[in-house]
């Protein structure tokens, strides 16, 4: 791999050409002098419980449900958790898979499988294939597809994932998408395409950190990357999701930051769909050890209940990332949407090979039947589909 | 009690005065909690009816009973006009419940857009029941509109805490001509039982009942509440004493002088 020492790497504070600039928002330093505040260890033991017993939960408690104090409260936070979901989303539990249609890309993130030094089989599907892709998504029964790219503007131009949203749009009810962050006038255009979800993961939220994890591409630029939630509220979208990848940074710091990016927003565009999705750092083709370090399952549920608690009314996706066996428990207490039938890689779904390599190490390969088994299993509802664009 | 106690709604009769939602829960126990709720009215979110797929809501709806789609989704009046819209072309009916929500947090219903939708929906021959806040001023405004019946709310969706709207709803009872029908909040079947005893005209649940342990025996104890308020309001309630009993007339004696 390429080594980018310091000095040549650019300013990632700066914005590149051609990207747009929120002058009138505060949201980033709105939610960047919250984290920097958040003392986790500051919380006690009855701070927790206080917490607990609070009937509409503000960043105060949200950060007591993050501490190393509230750890020993896991149980009490999920029973709450638990009673918060089925009071907003009774017992249905989303179901969905990602499309990932190209895999070309031109950051260099060093934890993440397609970044632009690694050797993998790249490939971008074009329209006949992605049909074929798409047909057989549809025909497991799923309405909702999550069209994926790499992060290239070049080989993946804003026409191109236009085209596949309206593609998509004919076989699914509901389109989102999780590709390079945009300005707001081509989130308006995807809108027209009928895509009304986007989802950007912030990977971190501690600038230092991410300066030395995203060392090239248009990736590289932490506040254009930021403030992509808020340009595709603008551009007309109906919801946006918010994630950091856990394992980079300090989680409970990035967890914090992740909660507040979405209250900040939510608070300024009451109408906007919030939804969080939790990542843990995986295994990737050439670097099998990466880990997400610190983070493990119990930390990993601690951050979902508190995003739970603190924002009762949010979506929350769990990932393939995790096993069946935990996948299968928090759509109980804390999750209300799950993948199925999933590949991170280019192709496969139909019956072509697979064309390019994936993203990461799933841990949960069950198909659409076996995870709607699971879920009846639990004695919840699985829905395909509860969503209508207008 | 009188003869007949029905509740009309644009011109359609009904024996039940407890309407049924439908969401949050498995699509297979629709039809037991319709028919232990004895309830003749269900509502549906439209956006879960929109499905080409296995799970299609309207597949597990008792037939006679009348569907009351909502318009979940809607931001402003104009998406709630055309959710409407949709609903009538995918064989819903015509009656149409208004649901315009501007806020993602505690789902508040928005009044305003909620009266423009009614009055377009009601000149297109939609029977409109606007899910609202108990205003006075916006519940009149919808009645000229075109509305079939009110629906304000207890308590946010999904709350279960009951009546908190309380005073406000008896203004409507007292003030509209329309039916009123309390919807969202009411957790409890004796809280259902309370809304009626103030002579509202029906009940609408649905959180309280998905969220039940048993989902047909919590219609059923709904039912029974409701008809047990019904009943109470139609016989009168009793006074209600202030602590201490009642004097004789502290104020007025002297005139037994």
């Amino acid at each position: 791999m390429e080594n980018i020492n310091e000095e040549k790497r650019t300013n990632h504070m700066e914005y590149m050409e051609g990207m747009e600039i929120l002058e009138d928002s505060t949201v980033m330093e709105d939610v960047i002098k919250a984290m920097n505040e958040y003392d986790y260890n500051a919380y006690t033991a009855e701070d927790v419980k206080r917490a607990l017993e609070k009937d509409i939960c503000g960043p105060w408690e949200f950060g007591a449900f993050l501490s190393p104090a509230a750890i020993p409260y896991l149980e009490q936070m999920a029973v709450r958790a638990r009673d918060e979901k089925r009071k907003h989303f009774g017992d249905n539990v989303y179901l969905f898979t990602p499309l990932y249609i190209a895999n070309y890309c031109e950051n260099y993130c060093i934890y993440c499988g397609f970044n632009c030094h690694n050797s993998i089989r790249r490939a971008k599907l074009n329209m006949e294939q992605m049909e074929q892709e798409m047909k057989a998504i549809s025909s497991t029964g799923l309405e909702e597809i999550l069209i994926l790219t790499g992060e290239s503007r070049k080989m993946s131009d804003v026409k191109y994932i236009g085209e596949a949203c309206r593609l998509a749009s004919k076989y699914f009810k509901m389109v989102g998408i999780e590709v390079y962050p945009m300005n707001s006038s081509e989130y308006a255009y995807l809108h027209e395409c009928g895509v009304d979800y986007v989802t950007v993961f912030q990977e971190t939220y501690d600038s230092d950190v991410y300066e030395r994890l995203h060392l090239a591409g248009h990736k590289r630029v932490f506040p254009y990357r930021l403030n992509a939630q808020e340009r595709a509220l603008r551009g007309g979208m109906r919801g946006v999701a918010f994630a950091a990848l856990l394992g980079l940074s300090d989680y409970r710091k990035d967890a914090f930051a992740t909660g507040m990016h979405a209250y900040l927003l939510q608070r300024k565009y009451p109408y906007a769909e919030i939804s969080f999705s939790c990542p843990r750092l995986r295994p990737i083709i050439n670097n099998d050890k990466i880990n997400p370090k610190d983070v493990h399952e119990r930390e990993l549920l601690q951050v979902m209940l508190a995003y739970r608690l603190f924002m009762p009314f949010a979506g929350m996706t769990i990932s393939t990332r995790e096993r069946a066996g935990f996948r299968d428990r928090v759509i109980d207490l804390a999750a209300t949407k799950i993948s199925a039938g999933v590949s991170t890689g280019i192709g496969g779904h139909g019956d072509e090979d697979e064309q390019g390599d994936e993203q990461f190490e799933i841990a949960d390969g069950r198909n659409v039947e076996e995870v709607t088994e699971a879920i009846r299993k639990q004695g919840l509802c699985p829905v395909m589909n509860e969503y209508v664009y207008v | 009690m009188k003869q007949k106690d029905s509740l009309i709604i644009g011109g359609h009769e009904f024996t039940s005065r407890f309407i049924l939602g439908s969401g949050k829960y498995n699509l297979e126990l629709i039809k037991a909690a319709v028919e232990h709720a004895g309830a003749q009215i269900i509502t549906l979110a439209l956006r879960r009816a929109n499905t080409a797929g296995s799970e299609n809501i309207l597949d597990y709806i008792p037939k006679g009973v009348t569907l009351l789609p909502n318009t979940s989704g809607a931001r402003n009046a104009d998406e709630a006009v055309r959710i409407a819209r949709l609903s009538r072309e995918l064989g819903c009916g015509d009656f149409v419940k208004i649901e315009v929500i501007r806020d993602s947090k505690y789902l508040l219903p928005d009044n305003y857009e909620t009266i423009k939708a009614t009055e377009i929906l009601a000149k297109e021959g939609f029977v409109v029941l606007p899910y609202m806040y108990p205003d006075l001023n916006a519940a009149r405004d919808m009645a000229n509109a075109g509305a079939a019946a009110i629906m304000p709310l207890g308590a946010p969706i999904g709350s279960n805490k009951g009546l908190c709207t309380k005073e406000f709803i008896s203004i409507l009872v007292d003030e509209i001509d329309l039916p009123i029908i309390v919807d969202a909040g009411i957790g409890r079947p004796s809280q259902a039982c309370e809304a009626m005893e103030m002579g509202v005209d029906a009940v609408m649940a649905n959180t309280a009942i998905a969220t039940a342990g048993d989902i047909p025996v919590m219609a059923e104890a709904f039912k029974k509440a409701i008809e047990a308020g019904r009943s109470a309001y139609f016989s009168g309630l009793g006074r209600v004493l202030e602590k201490g009993g009642s004097a004789s007339s502290p104020l007025t004696g002297f005139l037994e002088d």
